[in-house]
């Protein structure tokens, strides 16, 4: 029996405005079966998203969504978080969204260790605004600002999110579909900040530009840039040159923002020291 | 009972205002001349119950009193200049999404990081027309200690009540002097909160109109589920770009707002009763003015003062009544004249308008506003 997304799905949403191919729809598709895999009330759960194609996803989901401003999904998640603990808070977005505009919230949201989910679905690329480069198009590349080649070096948004301090830090690719919901569904369970890249495609704006010819060919380059930290731990550096890692990436058990907070108002209160 | 009085800032003052009005989370980035009232909602709402967060910036800060808000709390952040500037979008997004918040935002020299800790008034039409697009906005001016208090109590009501920003800006004169001040007992100040939907959450739009202009809010987190964003939206909160429905709805936003205008308005006039000139003041160049008001009326000279303590919305009705019956308007003010173009807009070239402007970090003083009272004809 074909899987049933329509219970999470908000009724009469779809179609949603994403290209043919792009990979956003298959991070929908991921985290709803995380979700389901949790059971997670809709009612209780609140998905944050800022600006941008992949910032859309919210508004297909039938939960508290909050659709905020370019760049400040984890600020505002952050409010709806310590304002109640007890809801689930998940972030989705793009690169260009969570790393460049909203780089700083990423990097404080990481730091505090507060319990959310980041699931940033990285296409390299700015695609709403028809493809200009992002924080993390790689060295050289092409986009619409970057003609002659990207000059900039790119983030490593999986280990700008360790530096930060998140406690839970994952990647999966759009091609491994099967993996996103398991990822996603542990970044959920585990206690304090989760970040989960997805790399993804878009062909529309980066592809065409990047002589992929065909989606075909972006989710086949996921599929051989990506080897799973396990099987890492038996190449040598030879054989790891060019390739991604996928996988958990790192996980801690550090003290969580609000479980904090809550001594706060005990101290504050003569209580617990 | 003897009443609760205390010897505080206007900062302080602010801080306890909000906790009256039931304010149970504040976010925050420090900046002087604001600073006071985060550090105390820092020491109080642990105490209570409630939430206190030092974000990242002042961007972060505002976003984080969004979210709260729309998980039920009654939301505060404090900030001056610079970051009144850098709220600018995310001030427009709770317009458009209609969430209640209050803003201090303690007026400090500028542009840029002008001077810090010195007084100013010039941030009032940024107020107005800081951010991008159409819409109503309501500021409010204390001139004392206890109007800090008082106003903040009345700027969290009109934030519940009318589902938007509010802003309280006090000049840092206002902000840091100390006075004598009274705690309000619980029911003398009147404290209103958000109207909860009626409906089942299956039938709840967070914009739904047949509740009025002003559509109940529910709370994430307390069983209804809907859906926010800053695009143009349908009365379920789903984004659109139909022509009649932004339209209406666009105007709705404001007109929720200027519809009101008579409730929202508030204004005091002094010695205004035969004055054939009228000094329009507000924050704490109304202290000034008062003061030039009294010694102008000994010299025989009939002077009165219309004191601002709404900005936003203008008291247009107020002022061109007035412009009828007088000879001259004089407005002072800690900047190079933004209060004066709207006196004037009201005007419509009926009196003489003379300004009095001090950027240089100085006080107005009561001389400078008396030796324009003497220059009216
Ligand atoms: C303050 C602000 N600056 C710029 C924009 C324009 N803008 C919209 S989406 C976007 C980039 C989105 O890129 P990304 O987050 O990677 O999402 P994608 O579209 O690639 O999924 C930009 C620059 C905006 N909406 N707001
Ligand atoms: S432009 Fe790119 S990111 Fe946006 S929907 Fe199309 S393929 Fe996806
Ligand atoms: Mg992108």
């Amino acid at each position: 029996m074909a899987y049933d997304y329509d219970k999470y799905i908000r009724p009469g949403k779809l179609p949603h405005i994403w290209c043919p191919g792009c990979g956003h729809g298959i991070v929908l598709k991921g985290l709803i079966r995380a979700m389901d895999s949790l059971n997670l009330k809709k009612e209780e759960t609140a998905i944050v998203s800022g600006i941008g194609c992949a910032s859309r996803l919210p508004g297909y989901m039938d939960c508290c969504t909050l659709h905020t401003a370019h760049g400040r999904a984890a600020a505002f998640a952050t409010g709806v978080k310590l304002a109640r603990p007890e809801m689930n808070v998940i972030l989705v977005g793009g690169d260009g969204d969570g790393t460049a505009i909203g780089g700083n919230h990423f990097i404080h949201a990481c730091r505090r260790n507060i319990d959310m989910t980041y699931v940033i679905m990285n296409n390299y690329i700015y695609g709403m605004t028809g493809g200009q480069f992002s924080p993390t198009t790689p060295h050289l590349m092409k986009a619409s600002t970057t003609p002659y080649g990207n000059p900039d070096p790119s983030f490593d948004i999986a280990k700008l999110a360790i530096g930060a301090g998140a406690t839970f830090v994952a990647r999966g690719t759009a091609f491994h579909a099967n993996q996103i919901d398991k990822l996603i569904a542990e970044g959920i369970q585990h206690k304090g900040m989760s970040v989960i890249e997805i790399l993804d495609d878009c062909p529309t704006t980066y592809g065409r530009r990047n002589k992929y010819k065909s989606v075909i060919e972006m989710m086949n380059r996921l599929k051989e840039v990506a080897v799973p930290v396990k099987a890492a731990e038996k190449m040598t550096a030879e054989q790891l040159q060019g390739k991604i890692l996928t996988g958990v990436l790192y996980k801690a058990d550090l003290p969580e923002y609000c479980a904090e907070y809550q001594k706060v108002i005990e101290r504050s209160q003569g209580g617990a020291k | 009972m003897s009443k609760k009085v205390a010897f505080l800032q206007g900062n302080e003052a602010a801080a306890h205002g909000a906790l009256y009005a039931g304010c149970n989370f504040f976010a925050g980035y420090p900046i002087t001349p604001s600073t006071e009232v985060a550090e105390v909602m820092s020491v109080e709402l642990p105490k209570i119950g409630g939430k206190f967060i030092q974000m990242e910036d002042e961007i972060a800060a505002y976003a984080a009193i969004l979210g709260a808000s729309l998980t039920g709390k009654k939301v505060l952040d404090a900030t001056s200049g610079p970051g009144l500037s850098l709220k600018q979008e995310l001030i427009g997004y709770a317009c458009i999404a209609e969430i209640p918040c209050v803003l201090i935002n303690v007026m400090r020299g500028g542009p840029s990081t002008g001077m810090p800790t010195g007084p100013s008034q010039s941030d009032v039409m940024c107020a107005k027309w800081g951010t991008h697009g159409d819409h109503a906005s309501i500021t409010l001016m204390p001139a004392s200690v206890q109007e800090c208090y008082d106003m903040t109590v009345q700027a969290f009501n009109l934030a519940e009540k009318y589902r938007m920003p509010v802003l309280v800006m006090p000049d840092e004169i206002i902000a840091h002097m100390r006075e004598r001040i009274e705690f309000r007992e619980p029911g003398e100040l009147e404290v209103i909160e958000r109207t909860a939907p009626s409906v089942p959450p299956a039938e709840y739009k967070p914009y739904d109109t047949r509740f009025g202009d002003v559509p109940p809010l529910a709370a994430f987190g307390s069983g209804y589920k809907f859906h926010v964003t800053g695009l143009n939206k349908m009365q379920d909160g789903f984004p659109t770009t139909k022509a009649e429905i932004v339209q209406a709805e666009e105007e709705r936003q404001v007109r929720k707002v200027m519809d009101k205008v008579d409730e929202i308005v508030d204004f005091e006039e002094f010695m205004m009763d035969d004055a054939e000139i009228c000094v329009v003041a507000y924050g704490s160049t109304s202290r000034s003015a008062r003061y030039a008001v009294n010694v102008a009326r000994e010299q025989g000279i009939k002077v009165g003062m219309f004191r601002l303590k709404t900005f936003w919305p203008f008291p247009d009705k107020q002022i061109k009544a007035i412009a009828d019956k007088i000879k001259g308007f004089i407005v002072p003010e800690m900047n190079l004249g933004m209060c004066s173009v709207e006196i004037e807009r009201c005007n419509m070239g009926k009196a003489q308008i003379l300004c009095v402007n001090r950027v240089d970090g100085e006080p107005l003083n009561p001389d400078q506003i008396l030796e324009k009272i003497k220059e009216v004809k």
